[in-house]
Order: C-alpha cells, then structure tokens, then sequence
C-alpha cells in the first residue's frame, strides 16, 4: 500500500495534471481453483489522488464494476404452449459476461444520469450483451431482464450499492464474492472515480481465475486425450464395482 | 463435506453426493434398474449442469452394474446370448440417440422431449407392472383364470422372421425382438441418461415373455455395456464425464448395489415388482405435474 502510495505521488508530482488520478489494486491478482473452493472473496481496493494535495479534498464517488470472461450464449423462455410449458422464445447474446458485479459508494443513479451508467456499464441494467437477430425491442428487453433475474439468483450477477467505502476521500475499498460456479478466465475489474456526475478518472486491474493441481489436470486431460478419459472413467467405474462385489462376498 | 468438480465447475456436498448414489445403487441391486432416472434429476435440481449431469450418470450406473451383474452370474442369472444381442442393438441406438439428442438441443425442445418420453414410458410401464404385481399377489378367480390362457410372450414377437433358442431365458424367438428392444433402450440411455433398465425389465417380462429369473441380471448385464459406450461417446462429444462426481456417486452405488442384492434375496418377487410400480409411477407423475406446472425458471441459457 505504501508503495503504491508512493509511486502515485511520484506520478502526479512529475506530471502536472489537473485531473485526480486512481490508483487500483486487487488483493489477489490469481484466485486459485482447487479441490474445496467454496468460492473466494476479492478486495478491491485503491486511492485517489489529486495532483493539488496529497488529499483529494473533493466529493469523490466510486464505482467498481467486476467482469468474467465474455460468452455467446443463447436464452430461451418457457410459455405454456397446448397446457405444457416448454421453450418458445428465445435470444442470442453474442457477449454475455459470465460474472457480472457492481459495487458502488452510493446509488449508481444518484451519482451519474442514465446515459453516463449506460456508456460505462454500471449496473445490471446497463451490461452490454450483444443481442443478434432481429427482434422487437420489448421482447429483447423482456428476455435480457429474464437473463439478469436467473444470473442474480445463481450469484453470478449482482448490485452491490454502498458496496465500496471510502475513507478520508482518499482511500476505498469494496469486496466482491466470488462464488464456487464461476467461469475460469481472466476477469476485469474497472474502477471508476466519479466527481459531479462525470467519470473523471478509470483504471483497469486484472484478476486471472484457473484451476490448479488436479483439478486443471483433469480438465486438460478430459479435453486433449477424451478417448483415453472417457476409458479412464469407464474402468474406474467398472474397477469400483468389482472391488464393492468382492468386499461383499467377504462379509 | 465441500468437493469441487473439476468439470461440472461447482462445489457440492460431497456426501450429498454420495448417499445419492447408494440410493440409485439400491435400487439397481434390489430392481435391475440402474437408477439413472432418479440420479440424473437430482442431480440437475442440485445445480450440476445437465450435459454433466446425464453423462455422469452414466459412468455411476456403469459401475452399480458391475457389481449386480457379477452377483447375479453366480446365481446364473444372466442369458449372455440374449443380452448379447440387446447389446448391439444398444450400441446402435446410443449412436442414433446421440444424434437426435444434438438436433433437439439445437432446436432447443430437449428437455421437453425428455420430460414427455419419461412421462410416457414411466406411465405407462409403471401402471402395466403395477396391474400384474397385484394380481400376482392377490389372484382373483378371474385372474388365475386370465394368466393361464395368456401367451407367453408379445403376438408381434412371434411375428418377426428368423428363430434363435435363448436357453437362459428358456425362449424360442427371433433374435430380432431383443435386438430392437435393444436399439430403444439405447436411443433412451443416450436421450435421458439413463441406464434404461426400467423399460428393459418390462419389456424382457411382458412382451419377451423372458422366464423371470434370468430378467433382472441379463437387463442389467445389458446396461453394463451400453452404459459403458455411452460414457465413452459423452467423453469424446459432449466432454461431460465429471470423473470427481461419478467418482463420489459410484462410492455409494457400489456398496448400495450389493445392499440391494441382498434384500432382493429376501423379499418375494412380486412385492419387489410391486414397490418399483410405484417408485416408477410417483417420477411419472411428479414429471407430469412438472409439465404443467409454470416452471420455477423461465429461462435456460446454454453456453454455444
């Protein structure tokens, strides 16, 4: 932190800027998968500086918008079609963040308009999906509400207002939980610092979530050698049941 | 206990997990069904994905059988030439299933096609069963009456071409039956994840007209082997096989086998078929509730 701190004033003291400038940092840039992870939670955390003064003095909001690696993905909505529900509708989403979090110090709303929130995406109304085909913007809108409402209750996408908390306007810090069915990749976290309903400054840090020892072995295993994994899991199966058949017939 | 799946990319309780594979296990020694059609909802109403979930399933039901299969061998349970024969015809319809299977998921209709052949299959099997336990357990005048004029098998059996002796289940068909008895069982392992042991041991009763002793070990000696080629086809397609999982489902289906099999000595025939009648008709109906019913989850992604 100190460090950090250091290197910041060392920035703003070489240039003259007028604009604060933000200074991130992720309390672990690697989150490891192993056997037990029951999720993870990350700290984000930073300051923000102004060239003036080693305080920033100003009325200065956070936003901290936490991104998993894209996916096309394809929604489809159940109806009730002859008194059985089944699928009907249905939408591509070419960019669908497979973990989406935002954490603000206030109401995202109350600190930016609409069209600022839209442009940065900060908020599970403003995720950029990428709709393709054509389709009528009510149902398009039904359907991408229909995605945030299942990824929320899954933890995969969430809100988190009053999530960031700043201290002596200079220092922040917010905590985003990752929960044990997150998607392996690299993951963005933005930091956006906001003055007056303007972004003055945004800085980017990257946190790469993987899957390690035995756990990743398994997975490149299943994927570059399947024939021999599947039989793996065949005799394995068949190696089990035969081990139970013989234990049994002692007793 | 938290354990991680590797490919199925959740935490679950590990023995959770477990107890559900001593209760499909269970039922596979106590029945000859391999259990997948309770194991694959389950597991897909605990969060596990349903690709995984249906190939899993089938590496566990691998297992559960190998050890039923073995003890019923012992007890020359098993017809190997009949079984046999249902096995190739499975393997055809484990590949034919894997076709469908991808045309409906690109459409998007899978899970309902799945939902309506449970419904059907459990429903109507289920109720045949149930009619014939009872009436074995309590046989009316009329009913004594009625199974001495029955014919021993299905009239469409005897219909196709070409004659095989099947000693061990003291039949004189053609090789034919099995063999498409074998090709829809496959298609089902393939579509639903299951071991199909359900309609297998129906079918074998009532329209092979198979003698009892030998059904519950050839059915199983058949989804042995058809479970095996669909593993491996889910391993090389879909890449689904949760190895973690069907290691931890397998731990308590092997022991739940064998527990099984030593009940089943114990218990008459008839109530066993009675008590599957049922388990088969309350999924049935629990399925046909669900189709209904507004689903909980409107929506469904799937990663393309």
């Amino acid at each position: 932190m100190k460090r950090l701190l250091f290197l910041a004033l060392c920035f703003f003291g070489l240039t003259a800027q007028a604009d604060p400038i933000l200074v991130p940092e992720v309390s672990q840039h690697e989150v490891q998968v192993r056997q037990g992870f029951t999720g993870t939670e990350l700290l984000l955390f930073g300051a923000i500086l102004d060239p003036t003064g080693a305080r920033a003095g100003q009325d200065y909001d956070i936003v901290v918008v936490l991104k998993g690696p894209t996916q096309p993905i394809v929604l489809r909505e159940k109806d009730r079609i002859a008194g059985i529900w089944m699928n009907a509708d249905s939408s591509a989403f070419q960019s669908a963040p497979s973990f989406f979090a935002v954490a603000s110090s206030a109401r995202v709303l109350d600190i930016v308009d609409e069209r600022t929130a839209a442009i940065y995406e900060l908020g599970l109304d403003f995720i950029q999906l990428s709709p393709s085909g054509t389709i009528d913007p009510d149902e398009q809108a039904r359907l991408t509400a229909g995605l945030v409402d299942l990824r929320s209750r899954q933890g995969l996408y969430k809100e988190v207002v009053e999530g960031v908390q700043i201290s002596e306007q200079v220092l922040y810090q917010a905590r985003i939980s990752l929960p044990s069915n997150v998607q392996t990749g690299v993951y963005t976290a933005e930091t956006f610092a906001i003055a007056k309903g303007r972004v003055i400054d945004s800085a980017i840090a990257e946190v790469e979530v993987k899957k390690v020892g035995f756990e990743r072995f398994i997975e490149i295993f299943s994927q570059r050698y399947a024939f021999w994994y599947g039989l793996l899991a065949v005799s394995l199966s068949i190696f089990m049941g035969w081990v139970a058949g013989r234990l049994f017939a002692l007793i | 206990m938290d354990l991680y799946l590797p490919i199925a990319n959740l935490s679950v309780n590990g023995l959770f997990i477990v107890g559900l594979g001593l209760l499909t296990g269970v039922l596979s020694g106590l029945f000859g069904v391999g259990g997948g059609f309770l194991t694959t909802p389950l597991l897909i109403f605990y969060g596990v994905p349903p690709t995984v979930a249906a190939a899993s399933a089938s590496t566990q039901v691998t297992g559960a059988s190998v050890s039923g299969v073995l003890a019923q061998s012992k007890r020359k349970g098993v017809d190997y030439k009949l079984g046999g024969v249902t096995v190739v015809g499975g393997i055809f319809g484990a590949a034919i299933g894997a076709i469908l299977f991808r045309f409906l998921q690109a459409v998007g209709q899978i899970d309902v096609v799945i939902n309506i052949l449970y419904v059907l299959m459990l429903g109507a099997i289920g109720s045949l069963m149930a009619k014939e336990a009872f009436q074995s357990i309590r046989p009316s005048e009329k009913a004594v009456e009625k199974k001495v004029a029955k014919r021993r098998h299905h009239p469409l059996v005897t219909a196709l071409p070409l004659r095989w002796r099947f000693y061990g289940s003291g039949l004189y068909i053609s090789p034919f039956a099995p063999l498409i008895l074998g090709v829809v069982v496959g298609i089902l392992t393939m579509l639903m994840g299951v071991g199909g042991g359900f309609i297998m041991v129906p079918a074998m009763l009532y329209i092979l007209g198979m003698s009892a002793g030998v059904v519950v070990g050839t059915s199983l000696f058949n989804i042995l082997f058809v479970t095996m080629a669909t593993t491996m086809m889910h391993a090389l397609t879909t890449q689904a096989v949760d190895i973690v999982l069907a290691a931890f489902l397998l731990i308590g289906s092997v022991t739940g086998a064998q527990m099984g099999t030593q009940i089943a000595q114990r218990v008459k025939a008839e109530w066993l078929r009675l008590a599957l009648a049922a388990i088969v008709l309350i999924v049935a109906a629990v399925m046909l509730f669900g189709l209904g019913v507004q689903p909980n989850e409107i929506y469904t992604v799937t990663v393309q």
